[in-house]
Parts: structure tokens; C-alpha cells; sequence
């Protein structure tokens, strides 16, 4: 099989459930053949294949563009709006707390919205403090709604597929230092379902639950220590909510210790309430309290050295890993 | 323009009285305090809404907003239905969940009854877009009042509808009040539909009093928007003769304001059309008697219906707990 990039991965799904299905059609700014495929490319192509009503390049308007998506699912068919960069979806939350997350429910079960969010961001790219921030907490607090990011190239085509069968909208999060990563192809047709965390590495001393582009630091901290004999495991949530708590807390039991590890900054972040679940079900397998690391709480800085310092450091999480082991 | 049929006009007269006396004894259920919900009250703007969903083909769509009971009986919701949501019963169009701000019911168009101002505004071009994609022929039309004219979204959206030619009537019911706030305190341009030509689209003002006005502008724009010729923005003139919601203080209104809405209210002048249209004060009178019937059977189905389960509570949050 041949290697794939997350950016192919995405293409190669939405391309895919387009031919299948003529209800798929994207919208988003610069979508189209015309503006160059998409700032990053996912849709580069596909406008050319399927026209400009299957891809449609929007005006700067985030409010209309997903309001569009909300009532092109009332109306049965299945849109994937793209949110160029995540800190834009400040500009269109009430379409998606207000109408797209509870048409489902306060019809009583009438109309469900299924709709594809793509958003992109990312710390490390010299971005600044309005175009980097993951704001996946903002979404889990909301009832609704199924948020999700990959963090390898083959978990992107099959999340993309399940995010777009899926019958409610998906916040579906791309990191742009991931777009590069390659993976083994998983093939046409491949999903990967929502609300499935994978065991990124399997270890007995701590659970690391981790998602997307820092699932990349995790690993390679937890290869780093298993040469000093402290086991790692690794778990890559995939769908951050509804989380797959059955795997999260089955590791914990199993090593009895925790730590959540996220880029977004850590107060009130999705770490805390991992951490709170664990410490309900689990107290008695618990060895050590539950520990949390996410970026800094500020906003994100523009200078190199700073945006490093500020992203959760490698470090920092190898010695809080030896700390709750007690090796320290 | 030619002259409405009297098959249309008797229509338009039947949906008014309907939105007229659901709106009547709305009040008086609350008055009397056998409910006690949120209600917007539509008195002044029947007509409008009446109009502008007898325009529409029964499987065209609609937004509204929670001053829609006009668009929602007008359209043709069943009554049972209706009066079961509003009073939060396991009968109504959403089980009890959605509530007056919220009444949904695909069945006869009624896509979404949004409770933020504005917010189906953007909703209605998806409708639109999907028709457009399918070729369904269907018209999508969203209505709203003059302060939801200010929201971001209603820019966005007309532009982005004018843009794709999105077969969309946007139907402002000027009704002179956002909330508690006078049109000339919370807009400075004369009207509403002028802002139509700063996207390209067409646009139309209309006297929402006149039936003779409001239903020819409505089919027209209903037709344009169907024709593929793209959106219309239609403002009809009317007045909300009422507080903002049922039980709310409108002493701010002014006097002459008072006077100028009582001369200008649609029923009486409805009524005289359809006189000399002959039709027959006992003709008029047989029909808004079986509407009355017809709402009273409704309202008792409603007060004797069975709450939602508790556990609804938990279901159709999202597809795996429907």
C-alpha cells in the first residue's frame, strides 16, 4: 500500500463520499478551483470533478456558511463547511450552539442536522494569538455535537467518512502541523468510528490520554522513558466528545495512574473533565492524583521562542510522568 | 396587477381568521391563567403571514422566528399539534421540547422557528441551496421583523443569496418595534427594503395592511425566487399591535402611534374587501365559527394531553440516544 498525507487522507475521504453520495457538497471560503483548492488544499480538485454547486466558494461570511450547512442538512443533504481557522468559529457560534447542536433535540427528533465543520489550526506556526488556538472545549460543553481530530494521516480519511455519515454535526479539528504526517493508505471506504479512542501505545505504569498533534509528543516522550523502564500508555482519543470513556478508564484501572495532555490551555479545558471522571470511577485503582498539562493560559504569542515556551513542553511531561510514577 | 381570485382571497381571509383567533384565544388562555408560557402575540400582522403562506406551494419551506404563530397556523401545522407543543404536552409537534420559540413540523414546511432574532435569516439560504442543488423546485421563505435587520447575519445572508441566486424570499414584517426599541430609535435608513439593491437583489415594499397590496407582492416574489431569477427581499408595512410578549408593558408606545396602528388594523379592512367581493357577512362569520371550533377542540386535546416523559430529557440529543 501506498503512503498517504493527512492532506491527501482528507481529500481522498471527502472525494470519496461525494462520488457515493450526491447530497455531499462542501462550502467554505477559497473552496473552489478558482481560489486555488482550499488555503491548505483539502479540497484542491474537487470542484473541477463535481462543479461549483458541489464546492462552493462563499464570501467571507462564517455566520452564513454554516447557517447555509444547518439548512441544507434540514433539507436532507449532507455539507461539509470548512471554518478556514479555528478562532473563526467566534464568528458563527450561534449557528452552531444555538441551531445546529439543538435543532435535533427541540424538534423532539424531527430534524437532525448532519453537518461536517472542517477547521484548521495549530500552535507553532508563527500564527499569533487569533488564527492558533484549539478550542474543542468550547464545543464539548455543548450537548449535541461530536468533536473529533486525528492525529495521523489514516485516522483522517477514516474519521473524515464517519464524520460524514454521521447523522449531527462534527466539529472535525485539523492541526496544520499534522497535514504533512503520511500514513499507510488505509484504502477506500476505510472509517474509523466516531467515539472509538485507539491505544496509541500500550504500557503498564500511567495512562497518557492525549489527542491530535500532541499525541506525536506523548509518543516519542513515552519511547524516551521506556528506556528507563517506565511504561507509557498512550491513548489517542480521536473523538474528544463524547470521549470513549470505556478505553480511557479500563487504562486507568490497568495502570493507576493518569495524566491528560492537551494543547489547549489547561484551565477548564477537556483535561479537567477527564480527570474528574477518572477520579469518580476510578479512586480505588488510583495510585497517584490525576495530573493535567495543556498550553499556557494566555494568549498565543507571536515570536518563535515565545510560541515554543508557550505549547506544552516535552519536558514538562516527561518529568510529570516520572513524578506520578514516583521516580522523580 | 391583476385582481386576486376570490378562491385566493377567501384562502387568504381563512388563514388570517385562523392566525387571528389562535392568536385571541392565546390571550385569553393566559389571561384566564390556564397556561402560563411565553407567548409573542401577532395581533396587527395576521394578514402578512396569512398572505405570504398563500403564496407558497404546500411542500415550499419556512423559518420563522418566536413571532411565528402566524407562519405556523397559517401554513397549515394541524391544530392538535400546535396547541400540544405550546402547552408542553407529549402530543405536540416536538414532544413538548421545542415550546413556542421552537415549533418545528417538517410535514407542512415548517423547517425552523429560531428564538435568537435573526438567526434563520442565514438557515433559510441552506433550505434554498439544497433546493438549488436538487432541483426540487422548491421556494424557501424566512420571515423576520425590522430589528433583525441588524444582525450580522441578515447581511451575510443576503449577500451570499444574491450571490448564488438562491431561490429565498426574505419577508420583513416591519412592524415598527425591535423588542422595545422603535424602528426610527434603532435604524436610521427609512426602510428595510432598500437595502436590497446595495446586494443587487430585488426588492419590494408593500403595504401589509392591504390585502389587495400584500398577496399580489408576495406572489411575485415568491415567483421571481422560484423562477431561478434569485432572492427578493420583501418589506411589508404593518404594525405589532402589542407589547414585545404577551403580558410585557407597552406604555412606551406613543399615543398617536396607538391611533395611526387602530386605523390601519388589517381585519376590518379585510373584511370590507371581502364584502365587495360579495362575499356575505354570514359566509365570513360560518367560517371564523368552525375556526373557532376547530381551535377550542385543539386547545381541550392540548390541556388533556400527557406530559413528555422525564426520561425525554436524555433522547434525541444526538442519533445514538434518539
Amino acid at each position: 500500500m501506498a503512503e498517504i498525507t493527512m492532506t491527501q487522507a482528507l481529500n481522498l475521504a471527502i472525494d470519496e463520499a461525494m462520488a457515493e453520495d450526491d447530497g455531499v457538497f462542501c462550502l467554505g471560503e477559497d473552496v473552489a478551483a478558482k481560489q486555488g483548492g482550499g488555503v491548505f488544499k483539502i479540497t484542491s480538485g474537487l470542484s473541477e470533478k463535481y462543479g461549483e454547486n458541489r464546492i462552493r466558494a462563499t464570501p467571507i461570511s462564517e455566520t452564513a456558511i454554516i447557517g447555509a450547512a444547518i439548512g441544507a442538512a434540514l433539507a436532507g443533504q449532507r455539507p461539509i463547511a470548512e471554518i478556514m481557522l479555528m478562532n473563526f468559529v467566534g464568528v458563527c457560534m450561534d449557528q452552531i450552539v444555538n441551531h445546529a447542536a439543538k435543532l435535533r433535540f427541540m424538534s423532539g427528533g424531527q430534524t437532525p442536522c448532519p453537518i461536517v465543520i472542517r477547521t484548521t489550526t495549530g500552535v507553532g506556526v508563527g500564527f499569533g494569538g487569533q488564527h492558533s488556538d484549539m478550542l474543542e472545549a468550547w464545543f464539548a460543553h455543548v450537548a449535541g455535537i461530536h468533536v473529533v481530530t486525528p492525529s495521523n494521516a489514516a485516522d483522517a480519511r477514516g474519521l473524515m467518512r464517519s464524520a460524514i455519515d454521521a447523522n449531527d454535526p462534527v466539529i472535525f479539528i485539523e492541526n496544520i502541523l499534522c497535514y504533512g504526517l503520511t500514513s499507510e493508505d488505509p484504502g477506500p471506504g476505510y472509517r474509523v468510528p466516531l467515539g472509538k479512542a485507539a491505544v496509541a501505545k500500550e504500557g503498564t505504569d500511567i495512562s497518557l490520554i492525549t489527542y491530535g498533534r500532541t499525541v506525536l509528543d506523548a509518543l516519542e516522550v513515552a519511547g524516551d522513558l521506556e528506556k528507563e523502564g517506565i511504561s507509557v500508555e498512550v491513548i489517542d482519543l480521536r473523538t474528544i466528545a463524547p470521549y470513549d470513556e470505556e478505553t480511557v478508564l479500563a487504562s486507568v484501572r490497568k495502570t493507576g495512574r493518569a495524566i491528560t495532555l492537551h494543547e489547549a490551555v489547561r484551565p477548564f479545558g477537556t483535561g479537567a473533565e477527564i480527570a474528574a471522571n477518572i477520579q469518580e470511577k476510578c479512586w480505588d485503582s488510583l495510585k497517584a492524583p490525576v495530573r493535567r498539562i495543556g498550553g499556557t493560559f494566555s494568549a498565543v504569542p507571536f515570536a518563535t521562542h515565545l510560541e515554543q515556551a508557550w505549547i506544552p513542553q516535552k519536558s514538562d511531561l516527561a518529568e510529570q510522568i516520572k513524578a506520578s510514577v514516583g521516580k522523580a | 396587477m391583476a385582481e386576486i381570485t376570490r378562491e385566493k382571497l377567501l384562502d387568504v381571509y381563512t388563514r388570517t381568521m385562523k392566525v387571528n383567533r389562535t392568536d385571541e384565544k392565546f390571550r385569553e388562555l393566559l389571561m384566564q391563567g390556564k397556561v402560563a408560557v411565553m407567548y409573542y402575540c401577532v395581533r396587527g400582522q395576521e394578514l402578512v403571514s396569512a398572505a405570504a403562506m398563500a403564496a407558497l406551494e404546500d411542500d415550499d419551506y419556512v423559518v420563522c422566528t418566536y413571532r411565528g404563530q402566524g407562519e405556523q397556523t397559517a401554513k397549515g401545522i394541524p391544530m392538535e399539534k400546535w396547541w400540544g407543543e405550546c402547552l408542553g404536552k407529549a402530543t405536540g409537534t416536538c414532544k413538548g421540547k421545542g415550546g413556542t420559540m421552537h415549533i418545528t413540523d417538517p410535514d407542512t414546511g415548517i423547517m425552523v422557528t429560531t428564538g435568537v432574532v435573526g438567526s434563520g435569516i442565514p438557515i433559510a439560504n441552506g433550505l434554498g441551496m439544497a433546493s438549488q442543488n436538487n432541483g426540487d423546485g422548491r421556494v424557501t421563505l424566512v420571515s423576520f421583523g425590522d430589528g433583525a435587520a441588524n444582525i450580522g447575519g441578515f447581511h451575510e445572508a443576503m449577500n451570499m443569496a444574491q450571490l448564488y441566486k438562491l431561490p429565498v424570499v426574505f419577508l420583513c414584517q416591519n412592524n415598527r418595534y425591535g423588542e422595545h426599541t422603535a424602528y426610527a430609535d434603532h435604524t436610521d435608513s427609512v426602510d428595510i427594503h432598500s437595502r436590497a439593491a446595495g446586494y443587487g437583489m430585488k426588492g419590494i415594499k408593500v403595504d401589509g395592511n392591504d390585502v389587495n397590496a400584500v398577496y399580489p407582492a408576495m406572489e411575485e416574489a415568491v415567483e421571481h425566487a422560484r423562477s431561478g431569477k434569485g432572492p427578493v427581499l420583501v418589506e411589508a408595512m404593518c404594525y405589532r399591535m402589542m407589547g414585545h410578549f404577551f403580558g410585557s408593558d407597552f406604555s412606551y408606545m406613543p399615543p398617536e402611534h396607538l391611533a395611526e396602528m387602530a386605523a390601519e388594523d388589517p381585519l376590518p379592512k379585510l373584511r370590507k374587501v371581502m364584502l365587495e367581493r360579495q362575499f356575505t357577512e354570514s359566509e365570513l362569520d360560518a367560517i371564523v365559527d368552525g375556526i373557532n371550533a376547530e381551535i377550542d377542540a385543539a386547545v381541550q386535546h392540548a390541556l388533556d394531553a400527557p406530559l413528555p416523559d422525564t426520561d425525554e430529557i436524555y433522547k434525541d440529543v444526538l442519533e445514538e440516544t434518539a
